[in-house]
Parts: C-alpha cells; sequence; structure tokens
C-alpha cells in the first residue's frame, strides 16, 4: 500500500499502476472454449423458456446455448444479435440476476442458473473477433430518418432500419458514439474499449451516418429535422441529474456521481485519476453502486453508500450490492442528507436517520456526520431538451407500445421514454421495435 | 448461409432433415407444426391394413437410459404402428400434402407378408399424392410377432419379394427401412437392392432392455408386473447405426444405393456424420421427442455454419465424401506408428491417464511424487486410451513418428512405406512374396 493512501484530500495516484490493472479488470472473465461448452451443458432447452421470455430483447436464448454447444458460436451469436445488436455489451452489462438468469429453471432447481450472460458474451465475442458483420441491407427504400442521440436506443433503431434498407443519420451532441455505454457503465463491465469497437462493428451494416457535435437544440430543431427527414427517433436518454437541494451543492468536492464515472471511463491512464481519502455516495441505484465501487478500487480508503430508505427498496439489484460490499464499500440505510459542511472545500456531510411511518418517508431528529472530501449525488437523472412539441410525464416522452411520441413522424425510446426500466437491454429493444414501426409506417404497413 | 436443398431419389426438401416414422409424425397437428418449424420432411407413422387398427398398450411405452445430470442418452419403447384408421390418416396426409408441396412427405406401411395386402394399400396411398414409400420391415417388438416389421426385415428374400410387389404396384419412389436386429446389414441391404428398391433407411430400433425393477423383479417399462423388450433408439445407438450405414455404402453390390440415415441423430454434426458416410439424408425421431420440433433451427444453422466454412455449396458435395476412407482392418497400415504426449501446461494432474494405463494397459505412463505424468515410449503402444480418459481436451494428444525415427518399444526404424496385415510375416495366410 502506498502512502498516498492515507492523504487526506483528493488526489491521483493512491494506487500503483499494476493495482489498478488488477482492480479494473473484467467483472466476469471471458469463457474459454472447454468452460463455455460445459456451462452451455447445463442448459435443458426449455420450451417456451422462461428466460426468453424475461429477456426484453427476447433473444431465443435455448436456441443459442445450443448452438454453441453444438460447436457453432457463430450461429449462436447470429441468433443472439438477430433480436439485439448490442448483446455483445449486453451480455457484459445486463443484470441478468434480475432478469434471464433470475427465471432459469436451474435456479428454481438449485440456486445456481445456467450462466446466460456469459455463454451470450462468448458467442458474440467469437463473432466479433472473426471481424465479420453477419447482416446485410435490404434494397434501399429511398427514405431517410433522423435518429438522435448515439446511445444504446439510437444505435439499435439507426441498425434495424438500415437492415430494412433505409437511411439513418445519427446527430450525436458528443464528439464519440455509445451514450451510456461509453460514458456511464462501470469500469470493470466493459474492458479493453468494448464500447467503441461496438459502435464500429454495428456500423459496417452501411447506411448509418454518425455526425458527432451535433446536439439537438444546438441549432438543430425538431421542426427542421421532420422537414429534412422522413421519421425522427429520439433516443438522447437523461441528459440531467436531480440536484440535492441543499446549501453548500457548489462546493469543491460535490459532484454528481454521472460525472465521476464519465471522467473516470474517459481516463486514459487511471493513475491520474484523482479521487477523495474518504467518498460519501448518496443514492440507492447502479450509479451510486458503481461510482462507490469504482473510488474504492481506485484507492479511496473509506466509501459510504447512504440510501434514504431500506435495503428492499434498493433499485441496485442484490447481486450488486454485494459486489460493492465484497470490495469493502459500506452501505447506510435509513438516512437522508441533511447538510453539507466545509469552507470552500468539502470536510463532511451531515444525515439524519429516517422512517417510513404509515407508506411516507420521515425524517428524525437523530443522525450522525460522515467526515467526507469527495461526496457524489447519484439520486437520479432528468430528461433535458426535449422537443416542447411533445407530450410528457413523470419526466419522461410519452410513447405508446411502439414508441410513437404524440407528435406523428416523431418516436422515442430509451432512457428517455415512458415504459421500460432503464436499462440499456431495454434501450435496445425500445429502438429496434420503434425502427420496426417506422419501417412500417414508411413502407404504409402500418 | 448454405443453401441446404436436398434431392433425395428426385424428391426436394428444403433441408435434409426429415422426421422418422413414429409418435413425431403420427398426425396432422403434428406434422404442420413440423414443417412450421422447419423440417424438411416426414415419414408419417407407419400405416396398416384397412380394418380395426392395432391397440397399443395402456400403461407405460418407454423405458430410458439417463446421464449423470438425466440427460436422455438412450430409449426404449413398445409402441405399436398407427393405432388410428387407415382412413383418417390418408385424408390428413392427403391434406397436408398438398398444402405443403415443397415439403417431402413418405408414407410408411407395414401390412402382412402377402400380395393382396400390399397390392389393397398402394394405390390408396398413391391418392394422397405422398412423395414414396417407405416399408417398415425393422419393428422389433409386437408386429414382428404377428410376422411382420423385423420378422420380415431378418428373412433376405421376404425383403426382396416385398419390395418387388411394391415396385409393381407403386410408381412413386419406395424406400426399404432395415432392422439392425440382424448379424450383417448388408444381406437384407442387397436383398431390398435385389427386389428394386430406390433406397435403403436405417436403423429401426435395437432390441432391448432398458432396466429392470429390482422390487418387482420386471423389465421397465412395467405392464401390470411384466415388461417385454422394446425397440432402443436415441444418441446411445449412433455408433452401431452409423457402422450400418458405412457397410452399405461401400459393399461392392449396394455401392451408389441411396441411403437415408437414422438413428440417435441429435445435432447438424450427428447428421452431417451421417452424410459423408453415405447417407442422402436423415431422420430423426428421439432428438424432436426430447427436445421437441425447435432443435431442427439449430440443425440448419449449424450445418448451413459448417458447409459455409469449408466451402460447401450443395449438400451433394460432401454426401460420402467419408466412405473411401472406411476400409477394413486388414488395410490399416501398420507402419503408421504413433506415441502419446502429455502437455504439462494443460494438465490438471488428475492421474486418470495414469490409472488407465497402469491398471488396464501398458504400464507407460510414469508418475512422481509432485504428480507428474510422462510417457514412457519404451512401452506406449500408442492405444489411446489415455486421450479418451483424460478430462482435458487435447492435453494429451498422438505424435506421429515420422520415417527414420526410432520406435523405442520395438527397438525398430520407422518405415516410410505402408505395410498392412495382408503382407506381414505373421500373418499365416500373408499374401506377402518376400
Ligand atoms: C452510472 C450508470 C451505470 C449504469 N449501469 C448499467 C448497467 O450495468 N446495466 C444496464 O443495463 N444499464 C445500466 N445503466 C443504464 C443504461 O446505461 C441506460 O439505460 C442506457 O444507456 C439508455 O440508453 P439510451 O440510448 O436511452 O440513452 P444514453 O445511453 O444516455 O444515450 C443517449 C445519447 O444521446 C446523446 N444526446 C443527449 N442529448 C442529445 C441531444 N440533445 N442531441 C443529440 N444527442 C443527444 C447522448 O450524448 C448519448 O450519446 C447505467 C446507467 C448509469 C448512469
Ligand atoms: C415411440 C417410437 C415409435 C416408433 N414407431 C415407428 C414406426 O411406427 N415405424 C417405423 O418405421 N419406425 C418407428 N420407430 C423407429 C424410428 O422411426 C427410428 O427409426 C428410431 O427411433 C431411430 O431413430 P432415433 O434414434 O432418431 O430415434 C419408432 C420409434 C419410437 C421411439
Ligand atoms: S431457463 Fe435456463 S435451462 Fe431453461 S432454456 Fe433458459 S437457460 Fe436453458
Amino acid at each position: 500500500m502506498s502512502s498516498k493512501q492515507f492523504e487526506d484530500g483528493i488526489t491521483a495516484g493512491r494506487l500503483d499502476a499494476k493495482a489498478l490493472d488488477a482492480n479494473f479488470s473484467d467483472l466476469h472473465p471471458a469463457y474459454d472454449a472447454h468452460e463455455a461448452l460445459v456451462a452451455a451443458d447445463r442448459c435443458y432447452f426449455c420450451h417456451d423458456a422462461p428466460c426468453q421470455v424475461a429477456c426484453p430483447t427476447s433473444i431465443d436464448i435455448p436456441l443459442f446455448i445450443r448452438q454453441i454447444a453444438t460447436g457453432t458460436a457463430e450461429s449462436a451469436a447470429r441468433t443472439i444479435l438477430e433480436d439485439n445488436i448490442l448483446g455483445g455489451m449486453c451480455a457484459r452489462v445486463c443484470p441478468t440476476e434480475t432478469l434471464c438468469e433470475e427465471v432459469c429453471v436451474r435456479e428454481t432447481a438449485e440456486g445456481k442458473p445456467v450462466e446466460i450472460g456469459r455463454l451470450q458474451r462468448f458467442a458474440t465475442d467469437t463473432l466479433m473477433a472473426s471481424g465479420t458483420h453477419p447482416f446485410s441491407r435490404a434494397a434501399s427504400t429511398g427514405k431517410k430518418v433522423a435518429v438522435v442521440g448515439a446511445g444504446p436506443a439510437g444505435l439499435a433503431c439507426a441498425h434495424r432500419l438500415a437492415m430494412h434498407g433505409h437511411d439513418a443519420v445519427i446527430f450525436e451532441a458528443r464528439a464519440k458514439g455509445g451514450g451510456l455505454n461509453e460514458f456511464g457503465i462501470a469500469a470493470y463491465k466493459s474492458t479493453n474499449d468494448f464500447a467503441q469497437a461496438e459502435v464500429d462493428w454495428l456500423l459496417k451494416i452501411g447506411g448509418i451516418e454518425i455526425r458527432y457535435s451535433s446536439g439537438l437544440g444546438d441549432g438543430i430543431s425538431l421542426d427542421s429535422l421532420q422537414a429534412d427527414f422522413d421519421a425522427v427517433f429520439l433516443g438522447m436518454g437523461l441528459g440531467g441529474v436531480n440536484a440535492l437541494r441543499l446549501d453548500g451543492e457548489d462546493k469543491d468536492g460535490v459532484m454528481p456521481a454521472t460525472s465521476f464515472i464519465e471522467e473516470l471511463r474517459q481516463a486514459t491512464d487511471l493513475t491520474g485519476m484523482s479521487i477523495g481519502r474518504r467518498v460519501v455516495v448518496v443514492g440507492g441505484g447502479m450509479t451510486a453502486i458503481d461510482a462507490g465501487a469504482q473510488a474504492k478500487l481506485l484507492g479511496a480508503q473509506d466509501v459510504t453508500i447512504v440510501y434514504r430508505r431500506g435495503q428492499e427498496a434498493m433499485a441496485a439489484s442484490e447481486f450488486e450490492q454485494d459486489l460493492a460490499a465484497q470490495k469493502g464499500v459500506r452501505i447506510i440505510h435509513n438516512a437522508t442528507p441533511i447538510g453539507i459542511e466545509g469552507n470552500g472545500s468539502l470536510t463532511g456531510v451531515r444525515f439524519a436517520y429516517t422512517e417510513t411511518q404509515n407508506g411516507k418517508l420521515v425524517t428524525l431528529e437523530d443522525g450522525f456526520t460522515l467526515p467526507a472530501d469527495q461526496l457524489f449525488t447519484a439520486i437520479g437523472q432528468s430528461l433535458t431538451g426535449a422537443p416542447d412539441a411533445l407530450d410528457t410525464a413523470g419526466g419522461k416522452i410519452t410513447v405508446g407500445d411502439t414508441g410513437q411520441t404524440s407528435v406523428a413522424g416523431v418516436w422515442a425510446g430509451g432512457d428517455c421514454a415512458s415504459g421500460g426500466d432503464d436499462l440499456t437491454v431495454t434501450a435496445v429493444a425500445e429502438g429496434r421495435d420503434a425502427a420496426m414501426n417506422i419501417h412500417a409506417t414508411l413502407m404504409g404497413e402500418a | 448461409m448454405a443453401d441446404l436443398t436436398t434431392d433425395f431419389l428426385g424428391i426436394k426438401s428444403p433441408n435434409p432433415f426429415w422426421l422418422a416414422s413414429a409418435p413425431p409424425t403420427d398426425k396432422e397437428y403434428n406434422v404442420r407444426r413440423a414443417f412450421e418449424a422447419g423440417w424438411g420432411g416426414v415419414v408419417w407413422k407407419t400405416l396398416g391394413s384397412e380394418g380395426p387398427p392395432v391397440v397399443n398398450v395402456n400403461g407405460p411405452r418407454y423405458g430410458a437410459i439417463h446421464g449423470a445430470d438425466r440427460r436422455l442418452l438412450g430409449l426404449n419403447n413398445i409402441e405399436l404402428i398407427t393405432d388410428r384408421s387407415l382412413e383418417t390418416n390418408l385424408e390428413e396426409m392427403t391434406r397436408v400434402k398438398k398444402d405443403y408441396p415443397d415439403h417431402a412427405l413418405i408414407a410408411s406401411i407395414m401390412v402382412p407378408c402377402e400380395e393382396a395386402a400390399w397390392k389393397a394399400i398402394l394405390p390408396r396411398v398413391m391418392e394422397t399424392g405422398c412423395d414414396g414409400i417407405e416399408l417398415n420391415f425393422g419393428c422389433p417388438h409386437g408386429m414382428a410377432e404377428r410376422g411382420m416389421g423385423s420378422a420380415v426385415g431378418q428373412v433376405p428374400e421376404y425383403i426382396q419379394m416385398v419390395t418387388e410387389w411394391c415396385k409393381k404396384y407403386y410408381d412413386k419412389p419406395v424406400i426399404v427401412k432395415l432392422t439392425p436386429n440382424i448379424t450383417d446389414v448388408r444381406f437384407p441391404a442387397r436383398a431390398a437392392k435385389a427386389g428394386g428398391a430406390d433406397a435403403v433407411s436405417l436403423i429401426n430400433t435395437i432390441n432391448s432392455i432398458t432396466s429392470v425393477n429390482l422390487d418387482a423383479m420386471s423389465p421397465e417399462p412395467m405392464i401390470d408386473g411384466k415388461g417385454t423388450h422394446g425397440g432402443y433408439c436415441g444418441p446411445a445407438v449412433k455408433p452401431i447405426a452409423m457402422n450400418m450405414v458405412a457397410e452399405i455404402a461401400r459393399d461392392a453390390e449396394t455401392r451408389g444405393l441411396p441411403i437415408s440415415g437414422i438413428g440417435g441423430i441429435t445435432t447438424w454434426r450427428d447428421a452431417a456424420e451421417f452424410m459423408v458416410l453415405g447417407a442422402g439424408n436423415v431422420q430423426v425421431c428421439t432428438a424432436a421427442m426430447t427436445y421437441g420440433f425447435k432443435i431442427v433451427q439449430e440443425m440448419i444453422s449449424g450445418m448451413s455454419q459448417w458447409m459455409d466454412e469449408q466451402g460447401y455449396t450443395s449438400t451433394s458435395d460432401f454426401i460420402g465424401k467419408a466412405v473411401p476412407n472406411v476400409t477394413d482392418w486388414q488395410y490399416l497400415n501398420l507402419n503408421h506408428i504413433t506415441k502419446a504426449r502429455i502437455d504439462q501446461d494443460a494438465c490438471i494432474k488428475c492421474g486418470r491417464c495414469y490409472a488407465a494405463c497402469e491398471d488396464t494397459s501398458h504400464q507407460a505412463i510414469s508418475m512422481t511424487e509432485d504428480r507428474v505424468f510422462d510417457v514412457k515410449d519404451d512401452e506406449c503402444v500408442a492405444c489411446n486410451l489415455c486421450v479418451n480418459v483424460c478430462p482435458v481436451e487435447n492435453c494429451i494428444t498422438m505424435e506421429v513418428l515420422q520415417p527414420g525415427a526410432m520406435d523405442e518399444r520395438t527397438g525398430k526404424v520407422v518405415e516410410a512405406d505402408y505395410a498392412n496385415w495382408t503382407t506381414h510375416p505373421n500373418n499365416p495366410s500373408s499374401t506377402a512374396a518376400e
């Protein structure tokens, strides 16, 4: 352990390069060929398989596992990618413990599901390593569709449109594609720059142009897109973050967890990445867990996640909570922040205990103060920059089953749209399904 | 994706995967769903003569052999031919064939060994529009006691006689389905050919008792305290079936006679293996009964992927491709010498190779105190047992000794020339000209 470990304040290089490498290596390492065969052999090839029903993109899981078992991982990949073009990323980031693997009949039988996520990764990695793209485009329809946002929803939508012979132009506000795959997902879930490799591979289908640094609202309006294109899909995610609304939130050392993660994901050398000695994270979702765990892995000495309700109410899965705990993160339940301490720089965060009385969360008198030189807020993201013309509800663009918004010719999907959980896989499903409806509408089949 | 369209006896099907005559093909409902699921063809459950249909037992019909994780390895059944009326079956077949003109539909038939019986049923089958017939000379239980099924299939003269009748009264392809319950499958195959058969299909099920109930002292499946031998099928019978297919494919008298391969086919790879051994297409029963119709999707994708990888554009590119390499023992090259090699990096030190070789083979593997296993070249006869018992794939492999190298076991230098038993000095009837 280096002496930097005990240095107060926010500083880089708390751990050496070797320790950082080990800490940020693959969360679920890739199977080798033999391991994949053994894991695949456990699948019962269930009829009307519960795993497939649980998958938001409805991947034919028993079929692809059988294809792995019979030595044709490339065919397995095709089966996966037909339903989920970001099957490679989803294999890495899906909370499978609450999706397919939760309902696997072997989980029911023996508490140990078929490792569907890792098998999916084996198949998609095998195909992607061959450098080939398994899909080709239908004859050109001459139709052009504008897609806003190159995140999972936008990419899935554009790819499906391209497959059907439409031309897609993606308007992306940032200088890089991938959305939260690139800027949000925990580093140990997407190693070796996988997000960019996947975007490059996806674009091989052709017919998709990405215009970077071209945000909607940034000289580009919904009206102009509607005028220039036959249809518009919005997949802009949730760009804003919710504030704690406490005095002192502007102090040095206080920042949204998403900004911290983004900085971490973009860092080329983790030894240059600063982190506090004592870090406090406020929130109870995947973002809070990821921020806490990665702060610890960067070398923070004390990391505490504080959530205002009980453990059962946390949006992060039990697996995710355990993961953070294993890495040495402490999780405190039933406490809410009431004050930020420090002159200029942060020194501590004051909390009050909470209790649920008659279904309502009540803040109690009792409390405690956690010393802190860094505070990450992770109490939710919010919709920003949605065109005014669209109906919204509960902070999301209102859409129907097929992604249609209140404005004809405009579809939306992913985190920015109503319905479904805020997950990569859900964004892919919504982008894909919206593309199918756009296709049907443009071809007069809807 | 490679084109799997297959032409068997002029009968086209979208792929070479047919369902064998059995419960999966017992009725219209099943067959329609099978075609929708992707099966290329179907051999309808065996039809019997006009009149009251046969009756099945009303207790269990199946017995099974399971692997450790309850994977179904072998199935045995005491089911008879269709127990629905001929009329119903023919009507259903007519409807199905009309709706699926591009899929193969074959009628399987088993009627008494009398010319009149065949003469009566064949025109009726013709009317359904089905693509051909398969003569069920295979069922080893029940029907055989009544002089049909394998009772016919075990007598080459009967096979030839019935095949001749069928060729006389029926114009479309006639496939003769063979029973494996004989000593040499080439004799019934030759008889089928002599009778004018367009093809043979094999195997039907193998006589078997899968298990015995040690409390009731009766074979399973048990019907009121008694059991009977049934027909064995599923993955366990595949090696037996493949040998029989290969024997017919390479026999001088039957070479070139089309073969429909059956027996234990569960994956695309099994199908490919039958086909390179000479089968023009394959039929599947147990795998569909175990996993449902959907497995054909894996068979289709797997065979296409393999064909693409190999550069085959049509199934005819590889059918029979391994037949020239199936030979008699006496023609194997006795100068081809190999030695086992253990990859020390891959070895997990379980010691299974040591136990196998030390206790039951040639004491050719050494073991050190710290569990390093090595091959003793002066003892290794290259039997391959260590390779087969090793749990790590490719950890133990066979290295071919090149000509000029020394075989430490025999003390002889490896010769470059091919030499087999027919010319070996130890062979009393050696034909070598010394
Ligand atoms: C920290 C964190 C960790 C997560 N971990 C997981 C996980 O492990 N597993 C999981 O399944 N999900 C996880 N999620 C959720 C998941 O990342 C999202 O649900 C998913 O990325 C949503 O996809 P999307 O395409 O709707 O939006 P985004 O991924 O947010 O992509 C939106 C894109 O639109 C662009 N954009 C925004 N505004 C504009 C504009 N005005 N004009 C043009 N472009 C614009 C953005 O730059 C971005 O590229 C996590 C989320 C966060 C924040
Ligand atoms: C329950 C059952 C019933 C069968 N009935 C028939 C039949 O009526 N006619 C026939 O030719 N073969 C019949 N068979 C044999 C199959 O068609 C096939 O030849 C055999 O099962 C081997 O193939 P498999 O290993 O794929 O199952 C039957 C098999 C089973 C399991
Ligand atoms: S639920 Fe489990 S066992 Fe069943 S098909 Fe899915 S992965 Fe296989």
